[in-house]
């Protein structure tokens, strides 16, 4: 299943710069939660940039909407260059307006995580069908099963170096991961220390957006083998509280239990290698026990 | 086969009788009678008194749907009863009237999950067919989206759910709990036009409530403030503002909220079709609001009226029914009451 692209049936305005007949082609890719997301290019032809625009919701009342809309756009700019500057994986800041409700992104490639999922349980689905190939099958699915392991340690650490730099993202989903494939081509500067990478990082959105461009598409087996990138900081708080950050995890296991309910398994794995190397991870985690219990015994009447 | 089902989870009392005639055709609502017991203004409903409301009342309630039907008990297949969620003292009084009969009468007694009761009740009356599902209610408030049989809870309420913020308030400005205090805080807004700040929160696709109604309790406070000048007035007219102002600025934030939740579920899960269940699920302000939303995503929303949205027996005995022509035996033995019964606790045999 993938997300909805095709059926929007309101056309939306861009606002400007965005209508000018010079400015690059629009491809309106996904329809998000409250934004539409294009790909297109900034500055040069050969940069890609994400360029999420947050219409206006006519269900909502007009103050409130203007008031959510900044609100959601700075916090998010302000998010994502913290992160930049502290090591977290996520997409550069290229431009953004919170009057008018854009902002330009660097582009991610890959999928997001949960179409790897569905896309890995899809083909066993398939592979189970057939009774024949049943053994071979299996195998084949254990051999995934583990790659899967992997891709859910580096969400755990992912989302574990997000809260160690004290940003909590507020809507953790699988869809608001992504899992960018690795380039064989690839330089990486190692033996950065903080400051030194929070500059390079700025200066570097540009090149490596380019260097990202020219990129090959990876061969689906390698997929599984990428960064996990964080995507979509509009809900994101910078908070010092583990209340906080253990109901960013609580919000992502159930997220997880409820879209993936076959890989309701591997979730652990992700609170494991949260666990492990983040810090403070021990102490969020005995939290998560708390919010979950709230959760379930919560009355159901007030 | 027919089925009569016992509701009375909250304050309350229903009783219906289904048919379905065969598995291609919609279901025949045969009787849906309901009985509510209403607190004095400023007073919530508590459990005692609740129980005894559903205890005199549920004798009578069954005799009528029958007389209104013109149907005798052996034409019933099964007794369905809510086990749960809700309120321990009357969920338990009905369990014992349905137990009674179904023990008088010799049937089946199948035991039915409230909250799967409004969902299959909405599907069968608006024709949905796998949409994420908003059910809130006094004592509800959940996103839920179907998948490998099961109800799935994408969102929830963190605290308080949004039905009972709603009461809460009403029971603030002391205003009247008939027919319900919600749908008389959504005449009030009606006329109200300032919006006024109040916190809005969501996380991903769960909400909390318990703060904003703090915050609208503490401006009630100076918006009845006894001394004129006291009271609150806009900072931009300096004219006073208006109980009808607090109401539309209540249902407004939070009503945004279950919009904004519901529609990051059906980003998430790729679905264009809607359907709002339970109590709140009434209010038209709500269906419109989360109607603007789906139509911006190329779908649409589906609401049933106050006879389905609003709790009754017809929608247990429909879920009961489900689950019974699916195979669900006799519960006799252990039909007990559970005040919390998570929705996705239950194996929706009669879905692929
Ligand atoms: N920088 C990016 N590069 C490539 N694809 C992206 C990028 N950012 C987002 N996407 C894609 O677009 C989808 C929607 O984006 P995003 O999650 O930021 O918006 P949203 O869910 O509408 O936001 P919000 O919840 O803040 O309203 C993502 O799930 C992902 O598939
Ligand atoms: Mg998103």
């Amino acid at each position: 299943m993938t997300l909805t692209t095709a059926a929007v049936t309101t056309a939306h305005t861009l606002p400007p710069p965005f209508t000018s007949p010079t400015s690059p082609p629009l491809d309106l890719r996904v329809q998000g939660a409250e934004s539409l997301l294009y790909k297109t290019t900034l500055l040069t032809p050969s940069l890609p940039c994400a360029l999420k625009y947050r219409p206006p919701k006519a269900y909502r009342h007009a103050t409130l909407d203007r008031r959510l809309t900044k609100a959601r756009l700075l916090a998010e700019a302000r998010v994502l260059v913290r992160c930049r500057r502290d090591g977290v994986t996520v997409p550069g800041v290229l431009g953004a307006d919170w009057e008018t409700g854009w902002i330009a992104l660097e582009w991610v490639e890959g999928r997001t995580v949960r179409e790897v999922l569905d896309g890995v349980y899809h083909v066993r689905e398939h592979r189970d069908a057939q009774s024949a190939e049943e053994k071979e099958g299996k195998e084949g699915i254990e051999g995934i099963e583990k790659q899967l392991l992997g891709l859910m340690r580096k969400v755990g650490v992912a989302v574990g170096k997000l809260h160690s730099v004290g940003v909590c993202h507020g809507d953790l989903t699988t869809s608001n991961l992504m899992l960018r494939p690795r380039k064989k081509k690839r330089t990486t500067h190692p033996g950065h220390d903080a400051a030194e990478a929070a500059e390079a990082a700025e200066a570097d959105i540009a090149m490596e957006a380019l260097r990202d461009a020219q990129a090959q598409e990876p061969e689906p087996e390698q997929e599984l083998d990428g960064d996990v990138v964080l995507i979509d900081f509009g809900l994101a708080n910078q908070t010092v509280q583990d209340e906080d950050k253990a109901v960013d995890l609580y919000v992502l296991e159930r997220a997880f239990g409820s879209t993936h309910p076959q890989a309701e398994h591997l979730f652990q794995e992700v609170l494991n290698a949260y666990g492990e190397n983040y810090k403070a991870g021990q102490t969020v985690l005995r939290k998560l026990d708390q919010v979950r219990m709230r959760g379930r015994k919560k009355s159901m009447l007030g | 086969m027919i089925a009569l089902g016992l509701e009375g989870s909250a304050n309350k009392l229903g009783i219906g009788l289904i048919s379905h005639p065969s598995p291609t055709s919609p279901p025949i609502i045969l009787a849906n009678l309901r009985h509510t017991y209403i607190s004095p203004p400023g007073a919530g409903f508590l459990p005692k008194d609740t129980a005894a409301h559903h205890r005199a009342w549920v004798i009578r309630l069954i005799k009528r749907c029958l007389q209104q039907s013109s149907l005798r008990p052996s034409d019933i297949a099964c007794i369905a009863f809510t086990k749960g969620p809700g309120m321990g003292a009357p969920l338990t009084a009905v369990a014992v009237a349905a137990r009674t009969v179904a023990l008088l009468w010799d049937k089946p007694l199948i035991p039915v999950n409230h909250c799967v009761g409004h969902i299959e009740m909405g599907r069968a009356i608006t024709g949905a067919e796998n949409p994420v599902v908003l059910y809130v209610s006094g004592g509800n408030t959940q996103v839920i989206a179907y998948s490998c049989q099961r109800y799935r809870i994408f969102g929830e309420a963190l605290d308080i759910a949004v039905g009972n913020c709603l009461d809460r308030f009403a029971r603030t400005l002391a205003i009247s709990n008939d027919p319900a205090p919600g749908y008389n805080i959504e005449q009030l807004a009606k006329r109200g036009k300032r919006l006024l700040d109040l916190p809005y929160t969501v996380k991903g696709m769960d909400a909390s409530f318990s703060g904003i109604l703090a915050a609208v309790d503490a401006l009630a406070g100076r918006v009845l403030a006894e001394e004129e000048s006291k009271r609150l007035r806009d900072e931009e007219s300096g004219e006073l503002v208006t109980v009808e102002d607090l109401c539309f600025s209540l249902q407004e934030t939070v009503f945004a909220m279950l919009v904004e939740i519901t529609e990051r579920a059906m980003a998430h899960v790729g679905s264009q079709q809607v359907l709002i269940v339970g109590g709140v699920g009434c209010n038209e302000r709500l269906q419109e609001m989360m109607g603007l939303m789906a139509k911006e995503r190329g779908g649409s929303v589906y609401a049933t009226d106050e006879r389905f949205c609003i709790d009754n027996g017809i929608m247990i005995a429909h879920a009961g029914l489900l689950a019974f022509e699916s195979g669900v035996k006799d519960g006799l033995d252990d039909s007990t009451c559970t005040q919390r019964f998570r929705t996705d606790a239950v194996h929706i045999k009669w879905r692929d």
